[in-house]
């Protein structure tokens, strides 16, 4: 995690090429392939969102699953107990999840490291057993099942598209902050906490700001799986979903941008396509971890870029 | 009148929460003893947990009667060791200079491993141990009734704690994990062997998973999500004690243990809240936990 690393300069063609093939699945696929692609682009922005303070702040955000839940809960309690605008149960959810995220993260920056993961999993899986218990609210382990969307966004195509749409602008904002002074900034709290703070950045508060930031877009994140699914449940908020992204951020790199992405596609296409064949695929999912950490510590992306990087050398020389 | 009755009725729901204590606490300690000496937040402990109480079924239904619930208590935990061994000498060991975050998600990737291991194993319906004949029925103790088998897992506990502590302060072994606990490198450079110190040190702390397994085996059913359960619990335990610290465990175990209890006599819809409600104020006013950490 000590090594610098800088996002090279996207080209603006590559987005705009997979956007539109994205934008053409529906057209081609199956209905269960629209299914697979749009729990990639939810998982996957929900891992981007985590990586945002892991990989880019270098903070132990180890529950993060919380504010996707509060986000998910957050849309699916205003549409069943509300009758008010589908819009506002959509706001709520980033909202709501920003909210969480800065309690959370208000008690939680004051520590660093192995601690801040520690403290935050305490008070997420506060969180997790109020919404487990409280039947008459959140409906206890059972969760809320046929959430009513409107019509305009539910069932295969408009729910793709919803997802598309919403997820490739959280995509451009998301690696628009990273870019940005306050990005960059993270990225040096991260390298060197100590000597940020003795030039004066004010380490605590960008930690904070970060937080605030990736629980809003998990939360959002929390609002597409509404959008997909039509149901939430309290093992959105469990700690093992938390690790699980933590899983995709390691796997597909977490110095890259597209790391978690590419992590979240692997995982997802792990679980539909062996979990088909058995029932043991977490042991399959346990196995190819380890072998993950023994082997490629940069994760998928840094492999290929260290495969590319030697092949250019090889050639060059 | 009525007074008397309800002071007995919470008597005796703290003498209950006390026994659940017990086994948090023994499973606490020994995720506590790796973490302060290996620094490894052992996830997989949980894992060792549910595989104790597994193995303790099935030696006491294959022996029977009071002998086979013996042979398990001792049995179990000791088959657990033997396979953290395995994984110690043969994996963990490679990894010890990683990162936290690197050790947290290995021992994550295990708890995957075993727990469709368990179910390959054992198959996905859950089991349950009956008490053992010689702990069946109850006592009395000042004019409150408890159950045989708590009475008996109230005295494990102390017995557990003691020999800890005599493990780590009294014995050659104890004296060297807590100096390598504090400066490995320096241990390693006046010819101790640390690496031996530490497999030694994690095998105990996985039996002790292994033992609460066993022991938690009579009173409850044992199922797949056991480690789940209770991995969260003794995590929490572990910190708000005070890393690395075993009476910090025993202090984490009674706060968790008791809190619990008192939740379940005045909020029973929300007793499980309860716990992770006193961790939280804990940690906010100490947030590197009761007793002083090791580290």
């Amino acid at each position: 995690m000590e090594t610098s690393f800088r996002f090279p300069a996207p080209s603006i063609v590559a987005p705009i090429v997979i956007l539109a093939l994205l934008a053409c699945i529906p057209l081609v696929g199956s209905r269960f392939f629209i299914y697979l692609v749009s729990g990639i682009l939810v998982t996957g922005l929900l891992a981007t969102s985590l990586n945002l303070v892991l990989g880019f702040g270098g903070m132990y955000q180890f529950h993060h699953a919380v504010f996707y839940g509060t986000g998910a809960y957050c849309t699916a309690l205003f549409l069943t107990k509300t009758s008010l605008s589908a819009w506002v149960a959509f706001v709520s959810a980033p909202v709501g999840a920003a909210f969480l995220g800065l309690v959370i993260g208000a008690v939680c920056v004051r520590l660093s490291k192995l601690y801040f993961g520690m403290l935050q999993i305490s008070l997420g899986s506060l969180v997790w057993a109020v919404v487990y218990r409280w039947y008459s609210f959140t409906g206890g382990d059972d969760g809320i099942h046929g959430i009513p969307l409107p019509s305009s966004i539910s069932g295969g195509k408009p729910a793709y598209y919803t997802v598309l749409v919403t997820a490739a602008l959280c995509f451009f904002l998301l690696h628009r902050i990273v870019e940005s002074p306050f990005g960059r900034m993270f990225q040096a709290i991260r390298d060197n906490p100590v000597r940020c703070e003795a030039v004066g950045i004010p380490v605590q508060r960008h930690q904070l700001i970060g937080q605030v930031l990736a629980a809003a877009f998990a939360g959002i994140a929390g609002a597409l799986f509404v959008v997909v699914e039509g149901s939430v449940f309290p093992d959105m908020l469990f700690w093992t979903l938390s690790l699980e992204i933590l899983i995709m951020c390691l796997l597909g790199g977490w110095f890259r941008f597209w790391g978690p992405m590419v992590g979240a596609a692997i995982i997802v296409c792990l679980r539909t396509y062996v979990g088909a064949y058995t029932e043991y695929w977490t042991l399959i999912l346990g196995v190819f971890l380890m072998l993950i950490i023994f082997f490629l510590p940069d994760g998928v992306l840094g492999m290929a870029e260290r495969l590319t990087r030697r092949k250019a050398k090889a050639s060059s020389s | 009148m009525a007074e008397g009755v309800a002071l007995q009725t919470v008597l005796q729901q703290l003498l209950v929460g006390l026994s659940r204590t017990t086994i948090l606490f023994i499973v606490a300690s020994g995720m506590s003893l790796v973490l302060g000496v290996l620094r490894i937040p052992n996830l997989a402990h949980g894992s060792f947990y549910m595989i104790g109480a597994f193995l303790a079924y099935s030696i006491s239904t294959a022996i029977g009667s009071t002998m086979g619930f013996w042979t398990a208590v001792l049995a179990a935990p000791i088959g657990v060791a033997l396979l953290s061994f395995a994984i110690e000498r043969g994996l963990f060991r490679h990894l010890y200079d990683r990162e936290h975050l690197m050790l947290l998600l290995f021992t994550f990737s295990f708890t995957l491993v075993f727990s469709d291991l368990v179910k390959l194993i054992w198959g996905s319906d859950y089991r349950s141990m009956p008490v053992p004949e010689m702990f069946q029925g109850s006592i009395q103790v000042m004019g409150l009734t408890l159950p045989l088998y708590n009475a008996f897992l109230l005295a494990v506990g102390p017995v557990v704690a003691v020999g800890l502590w005599l493990l780590t302060q009294k014995t050659k072994i104890g004296k060297i994990a807590r100096a390598a606990a504090v400066d490995r490198e320096m241990v390693d450079a006046i010819g101790i062997n640390v690496q031996m110190v530490y497999s030694v040190v994690f095998v105990i702390g996985c039996f002790l998973a292994g033992l609460g397994g066993a022991l938690v085996a009579p009173t409850q059913n044992i199922t797949q999500g056991m480690d789940h359960g209770i991995i969260m619990e003794t995590f929490l335990i572990v910190i708000v004690g005070g890393l690395g610290n075993i009476w910090g465990a025993l202090t984490g175990a009674l706060v968790f243990g008791l809190s619990h209890a008192v939740g379940i006599m005045v909020v029973p819809q929300f007793a499980i809240v309860i716990p992770y409600l006193a961790v939280v104020v804990i940690l906010l006013f100490r947030p590197r936990g009761l007793l002083k950490s090791i580290w």
